[in-house]
């Protein structure tokens, strides 16, 4: 598999802030690959910078192995999703998703044509003549998308693209997206804050702090073996534990997490502490246990007896599941 | 706090508004009286006939034409000029970029007489005769600013991402300028157009400094204004001045509703 | 077969693009450049060609302007009739600028406040279209209205209240033999003509005052009175300010005004055009023009430092 995108010792700085520090990072071709991260950590410049619209400080780009340090945004064969979808306000549906094929040379009729073939394919079929202004945010975010694909790039970039969206739009669209995906076998690059958003849509994710990559991975990797403590608090619901307890655990004297699910109610065990909240989910209880000063959520199937909120209970767990991270 | 204006300050308000009104009417009026020779009121008598005098007299031909000519050089160059500084001044902060501003804002912040006569002085020392592009150069500069608080107040309001949006598609900066910013910034342009336009041709402070012997509109009624021939003739070309200003103000108003382009900056 | 991943760039068009991609600059300076040369070298370069003509004289015998540096036009600017000039000048521009600010208040006030939908439009467009509509033209209606013969004196004789008008014209300092050939005539014009230079920025910074701040106060016991002095007042400031940058420097400048209503005593802008034209003493004229510039840079100064600019 080639590379679609690659960096290489990537940092873009602005004045004293540190924007992008020293990423390195390959995209497979044909992946989705998310970019997750809190807001100011990096991940939408680095977006910005695979289209063009950001220049490194130092480092090396490669799009398809070519460099494009000296390529402007409008040569790179790489399209995008903005966030707030940034359609043209003055022309039509139609005309929007036409544009990208109108600056190349394209024929009126070819592609007038193409747009509407695009807008089937985002089930916008009878849309074309309206104007942006008079669509519905999730119709809006599928005439970015059918915009952007109009044009075959070779990468897409989504920022945040569902994030303006009602939870239950932005649910279906997240199985839509990973259809699409799939059925046209192109790259996708998508940042997000969302954590559920970027397990359950990526192949493999970048998870960001502070302008550098905290964990590159899987879903899984990054979900079971949280490399640092930012990662697993940041993606998980994971327990954090620090060294002391690790070590009274069964562990060596080592910061660690521990999933929730992989958490049991026991009566007795080396920790126990006291039931301080519970929360009903649904599918289970999580209950939090206070072990001498360090929270810890365990969940409960249903089903299953829950102790009461005040109780003293200890915890147990394979010891598997205890998994060591690393101090940052 | 009360949901409602109190009395006193309805009235002050609405007050203040006519006050700004109505003496504008009275020109109207005074158009039509038989009266000659004073400001009588009421008029004596009234009468159709001035329009007819003025249209004939010949004396107010050639100061319209100049007047036109003189607003339509100065409005095209404001318009490139007022829309190239904005294009600039709304990208990046640079280094000088207040003081940039300051200087496109300078000649309408300082009275007009100064602009007049630092242009009569530079006329004078470096010997340039009089003629209609020393009064070009003059309006063009204090219409530029009015051009380029249009533009740029209407670029602010644009989505940054309708540009970089336009690039991520393909179109290189040309085409973006036609296909995006353009379309999207034309009624500021014109509405900024308008004004200056409205804005010269009523203008008669810098120019009676760089006019020389030529007479304007605006120079020629103010000749009338001190010496007064046929006073309702002047009534007539006020009525002339006053749409040719008034009707741009007003499509400017309508292209530009909404946002605040025409507030604030005046002349 | 698949696209490139980066395309070729066709033509010149695509090329300029990828240099003004490549130094972001350049395209700044190419933007810049052509209204900088333009203010620089017409507007700039006429400023200094001002200043220079204020270092000349006029030999007074000849009356021709003698190209020489000298100190000598400005110390004339010190003669009793000049600065007798000078400060009439300033005290008109600042009685003009504290009328129109009292006059401005309410109006902007309730469109700011109170006006909404339809009666909002119609009070923008009701300041607006005066303000930009024909100044010559609205100087010329007030010489109807003040004129003897005018329709105030109508009006003041049918409501028998002609006592007025001449007890204004008795008033030393303010006579005249009618109102339009006297000071308080002129003072009432530039009133008029600038006041809806200060109602705009006013009513921008009213605008700004969040209702809930004042609900706050209203909640926290404060009067109506209170709450104008003390939270009202202070944020309409600045565009009290603001507005009063127009209405003091057009006051300052203005000659037109003058000559055609009132006592045809002098302000700066009058004598700026009578010293140039008829008088031919261009460095007089121009050391009279520096002076209004002074006075504004000083008060754009102290303007600035009350934070004025942010309610242009």
């Amino acid at each position: 598999m080639t590379a679609a995108v690659e960096f290489q010792n990537v940092s873009r700085h602005f004045g004293t802030v540190r924007a992008v520090d020293g990423v390195d990072l390959t995209i497979a071709e044909g992946s989705f690959f998310a970019m997750l991260g809190p807001s100011g950590s990096g991940k939408t410049t680095c977006l910005r910078l695979i289209s063009g619209f950001e220049k490194p400080t130092s480092g090396a780009i490669r799009i398809f192995g070519e460099d494009v340090s000296q390529t402007p945004p409008h040569l790179r064969n790489v399209n995008t999703v903005f966030q707030d979808y940034a359609l043209f306000p003055h022309m039509n549906v139609r005309d929007n998703v036409a544009y990208g094929l109108m600056v190349k040379g394209m024929a009126k009729g070819p592609r007038l044509r193409k747009a509407e073939e695009m807008l089937s394919l985002v089930k916008l079929d009878d849309y074309g003549d309206r104007k942006p202004a008079q669509l519905s945010g999730g119709q809006r975010q599928r005439v970015a998308l059918a915009r952007a694909l109009v044009n075959e790039p070779r990468v897409l970039l989504l920022d945040e693209p569902l994030g303006a969206l009602d939870l239950k739009l932005r649910e279906a669209m997240q199985d839509e997206l990973k259809a699409l995906q799939k059925r046209l076998g192109l790259t996708f690059v998508f940042v997000t804050h969302d954590q559920h958003e970027a397990l359950s849509m990526a192949d493999s994710l970048a998870v960001f702090n502070e302008g550098k990559i905290a964990q590159i991975g899987t879903p899984q990797d990054i979900y079971d073996r949280p490399a640092t403590r930012f990662v697993a608090d940041f993606v998980g619901s994971s327990n954090v534990l620090p060294p002391d307890l690790t070590r009274a655990l069964g562990g060596p004297s080592q910061w660690a997490s521990l999933r929730p699910e992989a958490t049991r109610l026991a009566t007795t065990g080396p920790v126990s502490g006291t039931v301080t909240a519970l929360r009903y989910l649904g599918s289970g209880t999580r209950v939090v246990i206070d072990a001498g000063g360090t929270e810890i959520a365990a969940l409960v199937p249903a089903g299953q007896p829950v102790p009461a909120e005040g109780a003293t209970t200890a915890i147990a767990f394979e010891p598997s599941a205890l998994h060591l991270m690393g101090t940052a | 706090m009360r949901s409602d204006a109190s009395w006193g300050l309805k009235a002050a308000a609405i007050g203040g508004l006519l006050f700004l009104h109505l003496p504008i009417l009275l020109i109207f009026l005074y158009a039509f009286t038989t009266e000659e020779r004073s400001y009588a009121f009421p008029p004596p008598g009234l009468t159709t006939e001035w329009f007819a005098v003025a249209w004939n007299r010949e004396d107010i031909w050639p100061p319209l034409w100049l007047s036109l000519q003189v607003a339509a050089i100065a409005t095209v160059l404001a318009m490139i000029l007022g829309t190239l500084a904005a294009a600039a001044m709304a990208r990046a902060s640079f280094f000088g970029r207040d003081q940039i501003s300051l200087l496109i804002l300078l000649p309408i912040a300082l009275p007009g007489v100064i602009t007049g006569m630092s242009l009569r002085s530079a006329f004078g020392i470096m010997d340039i005769p009089f003629s209609t592009w020393t009064i070009v150069l003059g309006h063009a500069t204090f219409c530029i600013v009015i051009v380029y608080n249009n533009a740029i107040a209407r670029m602010r309001r644009l989505s940054g991402g309708i540009l970089e949006a336009s690039a991520d598609l393909g179109a290189n900066s040309f085409q973006t300028f036609r296909y995006v910013l353009l379309p999207n910034l034309g009624s500021a342009l014109l509405a900024g157009g308008m004004l200056a336009f409205a804005l010269s041709f009523d203008e008669v402070i810098v120019t009676t400094f760089t006019a020389g012997q030529q007479s304007t509109l605006p120079i020629w009624m103010l000749n009338e204004l001190v010496r007064p021939r046929q006073r309702p003739v002047t009534n007539v070309v006020a009525i002339v001045v006053f749409a040719a200003t008034f009707v741009p103000i007003l499509i400017a108003y309508y292209l530009t509703r909404g946002g605040s382009e025409t507030a604030g900056m005046g002349k | 077969m698949t696209a490139p991943a980066i395309l070729p760039a066709k033509g010149a068009a695509d090329r300029l693009t990828g240099v003004f991609w490549r130094q972001p600059r350049l395209l700044l300076l190419l933007l810049i450049t052509p209204p900088l040369l333009w203010l620089g070298v017409v507007y700039l370069g006429s400023l200094a060609a001002l200043l220079l003509q204020s270092f000349y004289s006029i030999d007074e015998f000849s009356g021709v302007v003698k190209e020489e540096f000298t100190l000598k036009t400005y110390a004339e600017l010190f003669r009793a009739q000049n600065l007798d000039i000078i400060i009439r000048t300033v005290v008109m521009a600042t009685a003009v600028t504290l009328a129109c600010a009292v006059l401005a208040f309410p109006i902007a006030y309730y469109a700011a406040r109170y006006a909404k939908g339809h009666w909002k439009a119609a009070f923008y467009l009701g300041v607006m279209l005066p303000l930009w509509s024909s100044y010559l033209v609205k100087v010329y209606a007030w010489k109807l209205i003040l004129a003897k013969e005018g329709i105030l004196g109508w009006a003041a004789e049918g409501t028998h209240t002609s006592w007025i008008i001449e007890g204004i014209l008795s008033i030393p300092g303010l006579e005249g033999s009618s109102l339009s050939t006297s000071p308080f005539g002129t003072f009432v014009v530039f009133v008029y003509i600038w006041l809806p230079y200060m109602i705009l920025p006013m009513q921008a910074a009213l605008e700004r005052v969040p209702n809930s701040m004042l609900e706050a106060s209203a909640d926290l016991g404060a009067t109506q009175s209170q709450i104008f002095r003390t939270v009202i007042l202070p944020l309409a400031l600045p565009g009290v300010i603001a507005g009063s940058i127009f209405t003091f420097s057009l006051t300052l400048g203005d000659y037109i005004i003058p000559q055609i209503i009132g006592d045809s005593s002098r302000f700066i802008g009058l004598t700026v055009y009578q010293l140039q034209g008829t008088a031919g003493n261009t460095p007089l004229a121009a050391a009279f023009a520096v002076v209004p510039i002074l006075i504004m840079v000083i008060y754009l100064t102290l303007a600035k430092r009350a934070g004025a600019f942010d309610a242009l």
